[in-house]
């Protein structure tokens, strides 16, 4: 909460003594987090006679991970750089019913209906993106209404389930390599892109530039619209990835799995979950993963233990207001060195300078 | 954009300073609700009658209620998005809890009240020194609060309260000259907005502000942030809990009321003109919004607008009146720095140091180059201060090194 004036003493005073304890609060807490909730939850499914490690219970509990991880990598995208994405369910939604209402059950049209509902997607997405950029609306603000929008837009136009996916597209859904669900492979492949895109792209490192002080940022030659609308677009991309994924496990398109499935909310709170800051700047995609994997240990454990629905939700309420505060009662005073251990940003020193020179002329 | 900055001036000096206001940002809320109160009229020449009018404001008043707790924590630089479930808990608590016994309604209703208290004390508590972003710690409480009160009822609507309790929300002082019925509600909404105007101006109500716009010089100019912040999770909590008390009567008892009620309030307030982040705005201004979108969607029902395109409506006003404000702050932030470059920028650059981006970028795109050097030359004016220098080259400096570095 503390603004920049604040931390400025303490950060400039002692910038060495610093990164020796940083290393702890990066992703790594958040592994040892789901480590201890996986321990948890394996005596705590032991103690009612079954077995947490058998394939079939790790299957769920990746299953479980896929949809919300792929919501939420864009999320952290979003996030990191300060902004907010709350229109995510309704794209999720609407990328299933386009799904599965171009596919018509015929797999010819697969890749057709697969790039058209990433367009639309991408459309949606760069909607936000010139909302939040050009009229400079909150992005918490701008999603919300682009979500009513599309929200109007669904309820007016479909009654319910819609359309039919070919049973080729369904096995996308359906099957694993052993215990490890395709789809699942799918989000890690996009995850690791997406890790990948933050640490070695421009706007992937401009990204946490702009999220960690825009004023900054923009002073230092960065284009500051562009990394919040690219985020914009790739968060409504992969919530159609999600969408596209539940079309594939449920045969259909539905308008309302993406507001049954609280994506909006869900895909924040495992984002901040994993260790981004809110405020964004700060944060990486492999922490979102493991707060996806949180999320879906502490549901897969509550299932077996068939507690009841409703107290699931006092669970993951507390679990995730809990959780925060672990991390950040560790790493608040620590939030400054933004890249941490400095993994990434080798490439963007010319093109930056290039930048500089345009603005200084 | 670029078109609003030519007129803005020119409509200031004719129509002088009440314009001005119902212009600005600030006052937008009133023009728009103005607007719309006509249009409905227009459409429905009855809804001028006082007695229809009244119910229109008893109709807005559970909304405006909660939009008013929101203002509170929004201008604190906080969300609360528990407010909702806040509701649906109280109404639930009191389904269950008065039945059909009038004498349980006192106690029951004091328990409310704590119960609403507590909650906003756990809210902020937990904000102010577990350090949690209160959007993390409130939707945990929404999940919690919610998934517990649909354990305790079953998932199903359970429960009603006596009559004499659903009066509140539903009855009022009958029998008056002129319109009729002045129903509870509408009576409890302006002993509530005046409380908060009241709470507003009081210094307490100026430091939630201070410590909105700067949490940092709030802290050290002495303000004790943690009970600042925790009150106003209380305050928030408690006029969720008023709300549920009104919409007992009004709308009766089911897990489903007061759903959503977290978003409306916070676009009722941000509708008003309040910045999300704290800072700025006007409680008024807030209860005003929540008075525009009920109207809009009025105006939506007379004008045989579909429901289901009531969220689209929705979401478009919300986007069009924030950008509005957006683009106009910034329009003004400029043509008061051209006005008066002596006085103004002392006071205008200093307490807003991210909105201070806007004015640049806008004209730098457009074909504005008279109005862009103003701002951007006075950009690093700042810096030499007492008060900004460190920040800024720190972090430069930070970014650079990683940059370097690796």
């Amino acid at each position: 909460m503390s603004g920049p004036a604040g931390n400025a003493t303490p950060t400039s005073a002692t910038p060495t003594a610093r990164p020796r304890r940083r290393p702890l609060d990066a992703s790594l807490i958040v592994g040892i987090a789901l480590v201890a909730v996986i321990v948890i939850g394996a005596v705590l499914v032991a103690s009612v006679g079954r077995n947490f490690f058998s394939p079939g219970n790790i299957r769920d509990i990746l299953t479980g991970m896929s949809v919300l991880g792929f919501v939420a990598i864009g999320q952290t995208l979003v996030i990191l750089c300060a902004s907010l994405d709350l229109s995510v369910p309704y794209v999720v939604s609407l990328s299933s019913l386009i799904a599965a209402d171009l596919m018509a059950g015929d797999p010819a049209n697969i890749p057709l209906a697969v790039l058209a509902v990433l367009a639309v997607a991408a459309l949606i997405g760069l909607a936000n993106g010139l909302i939040v950029t050009e009229l400079r609306v909150n992005g918490f603000i701008a999603t919300l209404g682009t979500g009513l929008i599309i929200k109007g837009y669904l309820d007016s136009s479909y009654k319910g389930t819609s359309g039919d996916v070919p049973w080729e597209f369904q096995l996308i859904g359906a099957t694993g390599l052993g215990p490890v669900p395709v789809s699942t492979l799918i989000m890690l492949a996009v995850a690791l892109g997406g890790a990948f895109f933050l640490a070695r792209t421009r706007t992937g490192n401009h990204m946490f530039a702009v999220g960690g002080n825009e004023q900054v940022a923009r002073l230092s030659g960065i284009r500051t619209a562009r990394p919040l609308i690219v985020a914009h677009v790739l968060c409504s991309v992969t919530a159609a990835l999600a969408g596209l994924l539940l079309a594939s496990r449920l045969g259909v398109g539905s308008p309302t799995v993406g507001t049954q499935g609280g994506y909006d909310l869900l895909s924040i709170a495992a984002v901040v979950l994993g260790g981004t800051l809110l405020l964004g700047g700060r944060g990486s995609v492999w922490g979102t993963i493991g707060g996806v994997a949180i999320f879906a240990v502490v549901d897969n454990v509550m299932s077996v233990m068939q507690v009841n629905p409703f107290l699931k939700d006092v669970v993951r309420g507390t679990v995730i207001v809990a959780a925060v505060a672990v991390y950040t009662s560790r790493s608040l005073d620590r939030r400054r060195p933004r890249f941490g251990g400095g993994s990434g940003a080798t490439t963007a020193a010319s093109p930056q300078r290039g930048d500089r020179e345009e603005v200084q002329a | 954009m670029t078109a609003v900055t030519p007129e803005r001036p020119s409509a200031g000096r004719r129509l002088a300073g009440f314009a001005r206001l119902l212009v600005s940002p600030r006052g937008a809320v009133f023009l728009l609700l103005a607007v719309l109160l006509i249009a409905i009229t227009a459409l429905n020449p009855s809804f001028a009658e006082p007695g229809q009018f009244i119910r229109f404001i008893q109709r807005v008043a559970p909304v405006a209620i909660v939009a008013i707790g929101q203002y509170f924590v929004i201008v604190g630089g906080e969300f609360d998005l528990s407010m909702g479930s806040v509701v649906t808990a109280q109404v639930v608590i009191a389904g269950n809890l008065i039945g059909q016994d009038d004498a349980r309604s006192v106690p029951v209703l004091a328990l409310m009240l704590a119960f609403g208290a507590l909650v906003g004390l756990v809210n902020g508590l937990i904000v102010s020194f577990l350090k949690v972003p209160s959007f993390i710690v409130t939707l945990g409480m929404m999940l919690a609060l919610l998934g517990a009160t649909l354990y305790w009822t079953g998932g199903a609507a359970t429960g009603n309260p006596a009559d004499g309790f659903r009066q509140i929300g539903r009855g009022g002082i009958g029998d008056l000259p002129v319109i009729g019925v002045l129903p509870w509600s509408v009576l409890i909404l302006a002993v509530v907005l005046a409380a908060a105007i009241w709470f507003a101006r009081r210094p307490f109500g100026r430091t939630i502000i201070a410590l909105g716009d700067n949490p940092v010089t709030a802290r050290y100019s002495g303000t004790r942030t943690w009970w600042v912040k925790t009150s106003t999770f209380v305050l928030s909590s408690l006029s969720a809990t008023v709300a549920g008390v009104l919409l007992v009567g009004y709308a009766g008892v089911h897990p489903s009321v007061g759903r959503g009620y977290e978003f409306t309030a916070i676009t009722a307030v941000v509708l008003g003109g309040v910045v999300l982040g704290g800072g700025r705005g006007w409680v008024v201004a807030a209860a005003a919004g929540a008075f525009a979108l009920e109207a809009l969607f009025t105006l939506l029902n007379f004008a045989g607008v579909p429901s289901t395109y009531r969220d689209a409506v929705q979401g478009a006003i919300i986007i069009l009146a924030v950008a509005y404000a957006a683009t106009t702050v910034s329009a003004r932030r400029r043509g008061r720095a051209l006005e008066a470059p002596a006085d103004a920028p002392s006071p205008d650059t200093e307490p807003s140091p991210d909105t201070e981006p806007s004015p640049d970028t806008t004209p730098a795109t457009g074909p504005a180059p008279e109005t862009s050097p103003a701002p951007t030359a006075k950009e690093p004016d700042p810096s030499p201060d007492p008060a900004r220098p460190a920040p800024i080259p720190s972090t430069q400096r930070a970014d650079n090194e990683t940059k370097g570095g690796s």
